[in-house]
Formats: structure tokens, C-alpha cells, sequence
């Protein structure tokens, strides 16, 4: 007997290893013409875990202050062996994964996934995705830069807006009245502490919740095996369905290295906290969207402020989107056109004001 | 005999006052964990440096038609020299959504990079998203000495 098979019967006597091993052998992934939009969470997922590998490594030389803050991480870019390979790796893969994560979101709305009894898997889901936004603005500004405190100014004051509320979280984020170094050691704290922790609890709830209801079969491929049995394909996960995920793996990693390697992460100047905000300054393009609405608001829309209004219907619009499974019938219908309505206009919303903000200046 | 029908009828009385006994127990220790916890989350009021007077800048400084910005306390504002000759001090934050403002020689007002706010020498908010102008100041000269303090605090 190897010493592979005695480990294996080690484990058996103890944990059921045969059980584990049924179940993996058991999983499938159902087969039709939508099944590559399958990839895409495991693709998130793979992207998060390169985070969580690269974000370790920048630990080791990162200090979370206003004076040391961005000289770190010119260290890190200029001095430390391949500094300049782990810190563009960790924030190329950042921008792959909003944008995975949010056509994952995208693809499980349009090819309805969220239905019943997988209401909970799309909440999980969301607020991952919130997650994901809210690890993005907490670590732009830890380099410290020009840019990343002008945004970190103008994105901690947007929630400062919420009547009564408002100012109490404002004050949270900030670390006090102003954008000032206490900022930075807050964010620091929520980027490699807070999130981390309540993402890898969310991330283990949303694998759970997919595992218990297994992959969606969107609506019209379910109509068509329901009338044609026998076309009905699966595929095993394991091996199967891995090993070309394992490969779209690879794409992404060879993505990474190459976007590292040819566009490697600016630094931008070091911030000063009494200087003007430069021209042309924006955010990352995921938050362009409701930076042009936002520019493009008058300062009074009737009695109400413009901003106050604009931050209001951003929040209603992300409460009711992802509140949207919710009201889904789970049969064709208008109710059910007009949800499919709504998600075509977020989309081009998002598309539209996005490519006008690039363009617009 | 006596006992037993005793213990059945106080049985469901007994439970309530228990749940409610240790109900109010465990919320009263909750409470007391996580009040500290949320004060603490709060940062302590800084004491805002009172900003009576501040040296904004020297004369000669700035030419005709530019902008400074300068540290008003913990805040940063602006010194405007317009083309006739007149000092005019504002809060450099926007009212819009915190960016610092600066002052545009091409344009002669107060521009706001962020969002493209644009407010008159006097503060006024003039076109563009802010909604309120920003505070204005009162300028005085001491001498070679430009100072800079809040409206009514002489």
C-alpha cells in the first residue's frame, strides 16, 4: 500500500473521505448554448484570491500612515525585487474583478438565475459585489496620492448627504471632520481587516447557497428540455468543468502579468491636503457613471439640492435592483418584461453615462 | 399528589418570568458591549484651531488677476488678488462635494476641478452643481501683512 492510498484510508476512518469524494464526483454543471456566462464567478472568485495572495505580499513593505504612506509604496515600485509586478498585478486584477463580478451580476440578472430558490444566493451576491466596490475605494487611497484623497473627499461626502444620518457615517469613514491622515489608518483598517473578514464569510455563504440549489438552467433552455428531454446535456464539474475553468484561469493570469508588465500601476504625486483639486481629475471608471450624474445635476432640482437628490436615487435604484428578485413572478408576463425592461435601462444607464463621462471632459 | 398539579399550573408563569429575566439580562449585556464599541468608532472632536486672524500672504505675493490657496485653521482656503486691485478670501472647499477650489485667471471666478462648479470672486455660486456659495472672509492689511479672519470676529 502508497503511501497516497494509506493517507486515503487515513482520512476515510475519520472523515468520510468517500463521502466528499461521491459528492465532488456527483456535481455537474448543466450544458447549453449559455453555459460559458458559468465562468464568470469562478473567474471573480480566482481574481479575489489573487488579491487576497498579492495584498499579503504588499503588507510586508506597505506603511498605513500620511507621512510613510506613499513613499512605501514608491519603495514598493521602485526598490523591492518585482515590487512594481505585485502592486500593478494587485491593482490591474482589482479593475478585473469589479468588472467580473458586475457582469456576473449583469449575466445571472438577464438570464434570470436569481429565481426562486435562489433569492439568497443573488443577495449574497450583491452585497459581494458591494464589497468588492467598497475594497476598491478604501484601497485607492492607501498610496496616497493626489487623486486618491480628491476622490476620498468627494466619496466619503456623498454619503454625508443622507439626512440625519449622513454626517454620523461621514465622520465614521473619515476618522474625524476632514480627509486627514486619521482617514488613511481607517481605511487601511476596513481594506486588510473588515472587508477581508466579512467578504471570506460572504464568499463561503454564496459557494454554500450555489452548492445547495447547483447551477440555474436560464428559463428558455428549461422550457426546451422540458418538451425535448433527451437534449438535455450536462457536464461533470470535476473534472470536467474545472479544467476549462482552470484554464480561463490561466488567460486571466497571463492578462495580469502582461497588463502589469506594459501598463504598470502610477503612482501620481504625493497628496497635499491644501492643495487644489487638479484638472481633469476623475475616478476609476467604475464609479464614472455617477460621477457624470452627478456633474451634470443643478445645484437645485426644485427645492432639493442636486447632489442630495442624485445620491437619494442612487440609493433607492441599488435598493431596489437588488431587492429585484423579490418581485419577480417566476412566469412570463409583464411584470416579468417590465424586470427585464428595467435591466436593459441600468445597463445602458451605466454604459451610456460612463463613455459620455470619458468623452464629455 | 398536591405537588405535582401545583408545578404544572406555575409551570408556564415561571418560564415567562425566566425569559424575560434572562432576555433583558443578555440584552442589558449586549448593550453595555457594544455602547462602548460605537463610541469608540466615533473619533474624538478635535478642538478646530480658532482661526482669528491668519496671515494669508505678504503684499507684491500675488500679481493682479491670481489665486492662493492658504491653511485657514485646519482648512484650506483661497486669496484672490482680482485685476482692480482687490483682495477678496473665501473657503477653498467646495459646497458641492468637498473638493479644494481654485482661482481661474482665464475665467476671473472660482473653479471646482471635481465637478466643474464655478462660483463668482465674492463666493457666490454661480453655475455648475455647488448649491450654496462658499464662506467668505474679511481681508485687512497690517502693514506689508495680508490677514485673513471670519466675518465678525474682530
Amino acid at each position: 500500500m502508497g503511501i497516497a492510498d494509506g493517507l486515503r484510508q487515513w482520512l476515510d476512518e475519520r472523515f468520510g473521505w468517500h463521502e466528499i469524494r461521491a459528492f465532488i464526483e456527483h456535481k455537474t454543471v448543466p450544458l447549453h448554448r449559455y453555459s460559458y456566462w458559468y465562468f464568470l464567478g469562478g473567474m471573480t472568485l480566482f481574481l479575489f484570491v489573487i488579491q487576497v495572495l498579492t495584498g499579503i505580499l504588499l503588507l510586508l513593505y506597505y506603511r498605513p500612515s500620511a507621512n510613510e504612506a506613499y513613499e512605501s509604496v514608491q519603495y514598493i515600485m521602485t526598490q523591492v525585487r518585482f515590487g512594481w509586478l505585485i502592486r500593478s498585478i494587485h491593482s490591474w486584477s482589482a479593475n478585473l474583478m469589479v468588472f467580473t463580478a458586475a457582469a456576473h451580476m449583469f449575466s445571472v440578472f438577464f438570464l434570470k438565475s436569481y429565481r426562486k430558490p435562489r433569492e439568497l444566493t443573488w443577495l449574497s451576491g450583491m452585497l459581494l459585489l458591494f464589497l468588492v466596490l467598497g475594497f476598491g475605494f478604501s484601497g485607492y487611497l492607501l498610496p496616497w496620492n493626489t487623486l486618491s484623497v480628491f476622490a476620498t473627499k468627494v466619496g466619503t461626502d456623498i454619503p454625508g448627504q443622507i439626512p440625519v444620518i449622513g454626517k454620523w457615517i461621514m465622520v465614521f469613514l473619515r476618522g474625524g471632520e476632514d480627509v486627514t491622515g486619521a482617514t488613511l489608518t481607517r481605511f487601511f483598517g476596513f481594506h486588510v481587516a473588515v472587508l477581508p473578514g466579512i467578504a471570506t464569510l460572504m464568499i463561503g455563504l454564496h459557494l454554500l447557497l450555489v452548492q445547495r440549489f447547483g447551477m440555474s438552467v436560464p428559463p428558455g433552455v428549461e422550457e426546451e428540455w422540458k418538451t425535448k428531454p433527451l437534449e438535455q446535456r450536462e457536464m461533470r464539474f470535476f473534472p470536467n468543468f474545472l479544467l476549462r475553468e482552470l484554464m480561463a484561469w490561466y488567460v486571466a493570469l497571463a492578462v495580469l502579468g502582461g497588463l502589469a508588465a506594459l501598463k504598470p500601476w502610477e503612482l501620481g504625486t504625493k497628496a497635499d491636503l491644501f492643495a487644489s483639486a487638479p484638472p481633469g481629475i476623475r475616478p476609476e471608471w467604475y464609479f464614472m457613471f455617477m460621477f457624470q450624474t452627478l456633474r451634470m445635476l443643478p445645484a437645485k432640482v426644485g427645492f432639493i439640492d442636486g447632489e442630495l437628490l442624485g445620491v437619494l436615487c442612487f440609493g433607492a435604484a441599488f435598493l431596489v435592483w437588488t431587492l429585484l428578485p423579490f418581485f419577480d413572478p417566476g412566469r412570463p408576463g409583464r411584470l416579468q418584461r417590465l424586470i427585464t425592461g428595467i435591466g436593459f435601462f441600468a445597463l445602458a444607464y451605466v454604459a451610456v453615462m460612463t463613455m459620455y463621462a470619458y468623452v464629455a471632459k | 399528589m398536591n405537588y405535582q398539579s401545583t408545578n404544572v399550573e406555575a409551570s408556564p408563569k415561571r418560564r415567562r418570568f425566566l425569559e424575560v429575566f434572562l432576555g433583558t439580562g443578555v440584552m442589558a449585556s449586549l448593550v453595555s458591549f457594544l455602547y462602548p464599541v460605537l463610541r469608540y468608532i466615533i473619533p474624538p472632536k478635535t478642538v478646530e484651531l480658532t482661526a482669528d486672524n491668519v496671515l494669508a500672504a505678504h503684499v507684491g505675493d500675488l500679481k493682479p488677476n491670481t489665486g492662493k490657496i492658504f491653511r485657514f485653521g485646519s482648512r484650506p482656503a483661497l486669496l484672490v488678488l482680482t485685476s482692480d486691485g482687490k483682495y477678496h478670501a473665501m473657503s477653498a472647499i467646495c459646497t458641492h462635494l468637498g473638493c479644494t477650489v481654485e482661482y481661474r485667471s482665464d475665467l476671473r471666478d472660482v473653479w471646482c476641478a471635481c465637478h466643474g462648479g464655478l462660483y463668482a470672486v465674492d463666493g457666490r455660486n454661480i453655475s455648475g452643481p455647488p448649491p450654496r456659495p462658499l464662506e467668505s472672509y474679511d481681508v485687512f492689511l497690517k502693514a506689508d501683512e495680508i490677514y485673513v479672519r471670519r466675518p465678525g470676529n474682530a
